[in-house]
């Protein structure tokens, strides 16, 4: 049944969504519940959203099925949690927003830039040596873009990490009754 | 959520009146936090607490006067205060509640909370915090209890403002007794102990994330009905949600409405009375014969408010193979954890059963009950041939601890509330002891703490003068290895008056270690000797439990020889103005039989030294299968080896 660690080589990606109430602290009790579980999270976000009782994590992660329901009870469990979907990837809009520092110089700089424009992302640093490039999108997009930036060296990469939604009117707060409290 | 208009967009005008975050309550009546605090705990019908003060809690215990409507019993280690209310919480059915400082304090408080998680005891711990300037600051006695208690609590709170004081610990104490109790942590700040406030009674509860389901789906029970009436060899699994929800009653209703043989965890030991018999007595690792054999052989494995721990099944792939599984348990999260049920029915387990037993009762109106004829010849001809038996003669003349534990359970009252410590005498106790009635074996399951078992046994006498008058005596099961670990509890159970009974089953030895060392270590007897009951003249005897207790005040009394022993529990029986502590000196080489190797699959069930029933197909209900006495050779398991080795020393 258990099957752990719970992320291996060939697990499917999985994009959890989940709602907790905004208090200190809410963030070290989920990070604990995967990490003794040993699920590797590939990327993790935390924000506001539009209610201020409210924060939204994004994870997402290569797991196995069962772990990943097991995981989601236990996530459950937690009282600030409020709410939590495995979002489906045809069924939500996933975008994450990266900065990539690739080195160019006047040889090679308008080879880049031309990859730029094609990927229509933005430069927002220039320097002699090296260009810093803003770019935002799905992972399939960015994954591409990497690929095509990295025979020419890059410096230094940050992802925020994916953040997502479904797509349509309705919200995931909608039916979650407000936490009123915002400290422990 | 409404989008807005254009115009309502870019309009001068504000929506709404936006709130002010910050509510100025002057309603009730203006005190500190401190007195807010135990004036909740008042409020919540609070009537006996445990713990140990100290400077980061002084504000609270000030507070706590002559006529303060709780009773506060000071102990002499905060394991002990946490051990005492669990002990207090399983006797009674209500949550268990500490007061204890901050730092060492808290610290000491994390063995308990950790085991009164796992075995889902609902408990408050209240811990003093250094104020909220210094947090974080490495103060005198700072430590992060709430980040240190994170994974082994239900939930926890940091309390900073006074005025949040009683909705937390109503909050608390809600979280810790509803849907799968459990621990909850509250660390209050000097700050809000010291800060003004204003009380008012009830407290509104905020919990949006929180909302436990009691009450089951209607299509599952139909499903689960429609499995009782296809399966020929149901049994039904007990475990200790079954005990939390109290559904003993439901229990032997659906056993006995089935006809199907109730197997029961450590914690379930006397949810139906074992002169029931329906009751195999307790499954897996140490289990009876019967219970681990029905459990591999049943069709149909009911598990009721059981988590399918691996001293249950053994090695999981291999445990009841051929079963259909029925789940019922109020934490979802249980339900498909360790194995995947055929019907999944969330809910509290007494709420359930009725549903349940409803369910049944209106298909065998129309259709009968199944016969289970066959399944109980072949159950029976297994209580026949494999009753739980022990040599009551030893090698080198001191007591046997069984007959020790049989010869307590002989002469207690029928009312007798059993606490135990940890290892092999733990396992004697919840195999040798007829429990009539449930609420009344308190144990150390899924953590396993050694040292559990004497303040617990306190917990449980209070809960015992508080709930009924005192007339159920406390009968305490110790290892002398168990009782060293919170052996200064003496005091508390002298001055605090909770004349527990204490029988110290002193094999001078670590003995349940002791016993895998012999059977898997190569009797490489590597640190389990303590030293405390060896006969032998030039080895120290330390120490002298029967001065230990004199030291405290306490009766004390040596048992040697089975008359002595009788002498003793008798005498003891009578004494009930203090606690009473029996030093029985009992066979160190002495096993717990039946056993299942940890790891192995249940059917390598080891009866006795060379005896593996299960192995040998024994099934039949000629009950003249003759082969299942002779040891195996065909099986590479470690125990027949070693067993069959110390067979030859322990049997004569
Ligand atoms: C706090 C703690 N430390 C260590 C253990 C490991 N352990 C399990 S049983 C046992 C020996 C128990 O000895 P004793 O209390 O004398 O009981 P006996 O087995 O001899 O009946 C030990 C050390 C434990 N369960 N708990």
């Amino acid at each position: 049944m258990a099957i752990y660690p719970a992320s291996t080589p060939h697990s499917e990606r999985h994009t959890l969504s989940v709602l907790v109430e905004n208090r200190p602290g809410v963030l070290a009790r989920i990070a604990g519940l995967f990490a003794r579980r040993a699920f590797n999270i590939n990327s993790l976000s935390v924000s506001p959203t539009e209610r201020p009782d409210i924060s939204r994590v994004t994870v997402t992660a290569d797991v196995e099925q069962v772990p990943l329901e097991q995981i989601i009870k236990q996530l459950n469990k937690l009282l600030h949690v409020l709410k939590i979907v495995d979002l489906d990837n045809t069924d939500a809009v996933e975008r994450e927003l990266v900065l990539i520092k690739v080195a160019a110089n006047e040889t090679n700089r308008s080879d880049v830039l031309e990859i730029v424009r094609l990927f229509r992302v933005r430069v927002v640093d220039v320097h002699p040596e090296s260009l810093t490039i803003e770019a935002t999108g799905a992972e399939g997009k960015i994954d591409a873009l990497l690929g095509l930036l990295h025979d020419y060296g890059i410096i230094e990469l940050v992802r925020s990490g994916a953040v997502a939604v479904t797509r349509g009117p309705h919200a995931l707060s909608e039916k979650v009754v407000g936490s009123e409290i915002r400290g422990r | 959520m409404v989008s807005p208009t254009p115009l309502q967009a870019f309009s001068a005008v504000p929506k709404a009146p936006t709130k002010t975050s910050k509510q100025t309550l002057v309603d009730g009546e203006k005190m500190t936090g401190a007195q807010a605090l135990i004036r909740t705990l008042e409020d919540l019908g609070v009537q006996d607490v445990f713990g140990i003060p100290g400077g980061a809690i002084l504000p609270v215990y000030h507070q706590i006067h002559d006529d303060t409507k709780f009773r506060f019993v000071l102990m002499r280690h905060e394991q002990g205060a946490g051990h005492a209310a669990e002990g207090y919480a399983v006797a009674t059915g209500r949550v268990g509640v500490c007061i204890v400082t901050s730092g060492p304090g808290a610290t000491n408080m994390v063995t308990p909370i950790a085991d009164a998680n796992m075995d889902s005891v609902p408990l408050v711990v209240i811990s003093g915090q250094v104020g909220i300037d210094s947090i974080g600051t490495d103060a005198f006695q700072e430590a992060d209890t709430v980040g240190i208690t994170y994974p082994v609590v239900k939930h926890s709170y940091l309390v900073t403002d006074a005025q949040d004081i009683p909705r937390v610990l109503a909050e608390a104490h809600y979280i810790a007794r509803s849907g799968r109790p459990g621990p909850v942590v509250v660390d209050v700040s000097k700050t809000a102990q010291v800060g003004e406030m204003y009380y008012s009674w009830p407290q509104k509860m905020i919990l949006p994330g929180y909302n436990p389901t009691t009450k089951p789906h209607g299509h599952v029970l139909r499903e689960a009905a429609k499995l009782f009436e296809q399966s020929y060899r149901p049994v039904l699994y007990v475990g200790g949600g079954a005990m939390r929800s109290n559904a003993g009653a439901q229990v032997k209703e659906l056993a006995d409405l089935t006809d199907s043989p109730i197997v029961t965890t450590l914690p379930a030991r006397g949810i139906v009375p074992d002169s029931d018999p329906k009751v195999l007595g307790m499954l897996g690792m140490h289990g009876t014969l019967a219970a681990t054999a029905a459990t591999q052989k049943c069709d149909l494995l009911v598990a009721i408010g059981a988590r399918f721990d691996d001293r249950v099944t053994g090695k999981m792939d291999a445990f009841a193979p051929a079963a259909r599984v029925i789940h019922i348990d109020i934490d979802p999260a249980e339900i498909g954890k360790r194995r995947q049920p055929d019907v999944p029915i969330v809910g509290d387990v007494a709420e359930v059963l009725d549903a349940l037993n409803a369910e049944i009762k209106r298909g065998q109106a129309i259709r009968g009950a199944t016969n289970l004829k066959p399944w109980w010849n072949l159950i029976n001809s297994w209580r026949e041939k494999y009753p739980m038996k022990y040599d009551e003669a030893t090698p080198d003349g001191t007591l046997s601890p069984q007959w020790v534990v049989e010869e307590l359970s002989r002469q207690a009252a029928p009312s007798t509330i059993w606490v135990s410590g940890v290892g092999q005498h733990q396992m004697w106790a919840s195999q040798l002891i007829d429990f009539e009635n449930p609420h009344s074996w308190i144990s150390s399951g899924g953590l396993g703490t050694m040292g559990f078992g004497l303040p617990a046994a306190i917990g449980a006498r209070v809960g015992s003068s508080r709930d009924f008058g005192g007339k159920k005596p406390v009968w305490l099961i110790d290892g002398d290895g168990s009782f060293q670990m919170t052996s200064e509890e003496l005091a508390a159970a002298f001055i605090d008056n909770a004349p527990v009974k204490i029988a110290i089953l002193n094999n001078s030895v670590y003995g349940m270690v002791r016993q895998w060392q012999t059977l898997f270590y190569d009797k490489h007897y590597s640190q389990t000797s303590i030293r405390d009951g060896e006969n032998t003249e030039d080895i120290i005897n330390v120490p002298d439990f029967v001065k230990l207790a004199e030291a405290y005040s306490c009766v004390g009394i040596r048992a040697t020889t089975q008359d002595e022993a009788k002498a003793a529990i008798k005498r003891a029986n009578e004494i009930n103005d203090r606690p009473v502590l029996i030093d029985f000196r009992v066979y160190k080489d002495a096993m717990v039989w039946p056993m299942v190797a940890a790891g192995q699959s249940n059917d390598t069930v080891t009866y006795k030294p060379g005896v593996q029933p299960l192995l040998h197909n024994d099934t039949s209900d000629s009950g003249s299968d003759s082969s299942a006495d002779e040891p195996q050779t065909d099986t590479d398991n470690a125990i027949v080896a070693a067993g069959a080795a110390s067979t030859a020393q322990s049997e004569k």
